[in-house]
């Protein structure tokens, strides 16, 4: 694929001498959704965060638009990633955590234009503006004073993704959003980010809502032993599965379904 | 006991003990200025993974924790220009003593601000594209502040305390000043308790704006 807004090559990460990610390629495409499912431990937030630099890939490349991020040090493939060039990179590639990471000591408003203000140099009358609007996208247009601390986890994750959106990111990575919310707020979280897919954004996610997974992305992978070890779309990867350790992992989400 | 109180002989001599009080507050605050910065610049590079850097900051904190308050007055003041061929005036020994050792305790009292506020803050200022001084200064250093507070101010008023010591050089702080109005009045007893009472009144005060202080701080909680 010539279109592909960012690339994976050979990827692979160590802690210590705890391998996790295995050599994996892997590109995304401008309006791809891509799901990203997989046992508890098995990498896939050290997949994302990989690919924002929240963790530098211990060997293999990431480029963004062709461009290798980083550069070669030393001849064994370790790459050196200068702190400026990371920070160029991650405007480029939002994040939404589990934890939300909505900053206490801001109003709801301050945390959507804080990115805008500090990272862009945006006049904070324009970076108002758009941190509004933002805002009132994910619902939240009454609640521009308030701190996070006395919002619900629903509400505190659509600021953390009006956050994200502020940028004006490429890419958005999100990583288990509604894992942390009590049931009956993952459906407002969800709802902000199939809006999302329909406005064509580019994203990935990791998620154990295998429903919404299905309805929402172009590509599922199923991450397991640090290799992807089965891609395609929805219907491939959640309804035929091709590889038995798919199969078995899927089986447990449905095990108590009705 | 019949003892008869009389302050006649102190409050004759209250211009004497008012200097005294002036040049109290102006060294500690002073000191408290320069420890910050001292503070401030160790608990950086403590912080620095690289170790050329962290391992002479902890050594210089872990001297400074570890002696004697009085010895950093002496060795500014009697020990310093045995080395260097300079003197000290009492002043600026006894700031340079109090700075450093104030900075050693600041530095910890930082460091622990700094590496309490939550890996997910990190993350969350680094994701947006931040670089550390941003974050530092937009994300860390705000909320590390209000945790940093109350030992800071705990910390400053030993600072007050120790500028005391001061009067071992001849400079003429509080104490200093209260030995001289008691050679003119042989009234130890009212002296030193008048004394007494002009620290509790100082640092009653300054408590009194820290928690004004602390309140603005922390009023997103
Ligand atoms: N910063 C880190 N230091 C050491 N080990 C880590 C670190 N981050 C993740 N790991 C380990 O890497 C493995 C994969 O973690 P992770 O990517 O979080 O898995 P997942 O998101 O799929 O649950 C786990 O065994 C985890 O303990
Ligand atoms: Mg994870």
């Amino acid at each position: 694929m010539t279109d592909a807004i960012l690339r994976v090559t050979g990827l692979h990460k160590s802690f210590g001498d705890h391998h996790v990610l295995k050599g994996i390629d892997f590109s995304v495409a401008a309006a791809e959704r891509v799901a990203i499912i997989g046992g508890s431990g098995s990498g896939k937030s050290t997949f994302l965060r990989c690919l924002n630099f929240m963790e530098l890939p211990s060997l293999g490349t990431v480029a963004l638009d062709g461009r290798e991020i980083g550069r070669p040090a030393g001849g064994d493939g370790a790459r050196y990633y200068p702190e400026a060039e990371l920070c160029a990179v991650r405007e480029r590639v939002g994040m939404v955590f589990q934890q939300f990471n909505l900053f206490p000591h801001m109003t709801v408003l301050d945390n959507v234009m804080e990115g805008l203000v500090t990272v862009k140099g945006m006049k904070r009358a324009a970076a108002r503006e758009r941190a509004a609007a933002e805002l009132e996208k994910v619902g939240l247009g009454a609640k521009f004073d308030a701190y996070p601390g006395r919002l619900s986890g629903g509400q505190q994750q659509r600021v953390a993704i009006a956050r994200a959106l502020a940028m004006e990111p490429e890419i958005l990575l999100f990583d288990e959003p509604t894992s942390s919310l009590d049931p009956e707020l993952v459906g407002e979280v969800l709802r902000v980010i199939r809006q999302l897919a329909d406005e064509g954004r580019t994203m990935l996610l990791v998620t154990h809502e295998l429903g919404f997974a299905y309805h929402f992305a172009t590509k599922v992978i199923f991450l397991a032993d640090g290799v992807f070890h089965e891609v395609g779309t929805p219907d491939e990867v959640l309804k035929q599965p091709r590889q038995e350790r798919t199969r078995a992992f899927l089986a447990r989400y449905t095990e108590f379904g009705f | 006991m019949s003892y008869q109180w009389d302050f006649s002989g102190v409050w004759s001599r209250w211009d004497i003990l008012l200097v005294g009080l002036v040049n109290t507050v102006k060294i500690a605050a002073i000191s408290i200025v320069l420890g910050v910065i001292v503070g401030l610049a160790l608990a950086f590079l403590k912080l620095s993974t690289k170790r050329h850097l962290s391992l002479p900051a902890t050594a210089f904190i872990e001297f400074y924790r570890n002696t004697p308050p009085i010895i950093h007055f002496f060795w500014f003041y009697y020990a310093l220009p045995v080395v260097v061929d300079i003197s000290l005036d009492p002043f600026v020994a006894a700031v340079l003593a109090l700075s450093t050792q104030s900075g050693a305790f600041y530095a910890e009292v930082f460091r622990g601000g700094i590496v309490s506020i939550e890996q997910g803050q990190w993350e969350g200022a680094r994701a947006l594209g931040m670089s550390h001084v941003q974050m530092m200064r937009r994300i860390i250093l705000p909320q590390a502040l209000t945790r940093m507070f109350a030992p800071f101010v705990e910390r400053s008023f030993e600072l007050i305390k120790t500028t005391a010591l001061a009067s071992t050089l001849a400079y003429a702080d509080i104490l200093y000043q209260a030995m001289l109005v008691n050679s003119e009045t042989f009234r130890p007893l009212e002296v030193y308790t008048t004394i007494a009472l002009m620290y509790v009144t100082l640092l009653v005060t300054a408590s009194a704006l820290s928690r004004v202080a602390e309140a603005r701080l922390t009023a997103y909680r």
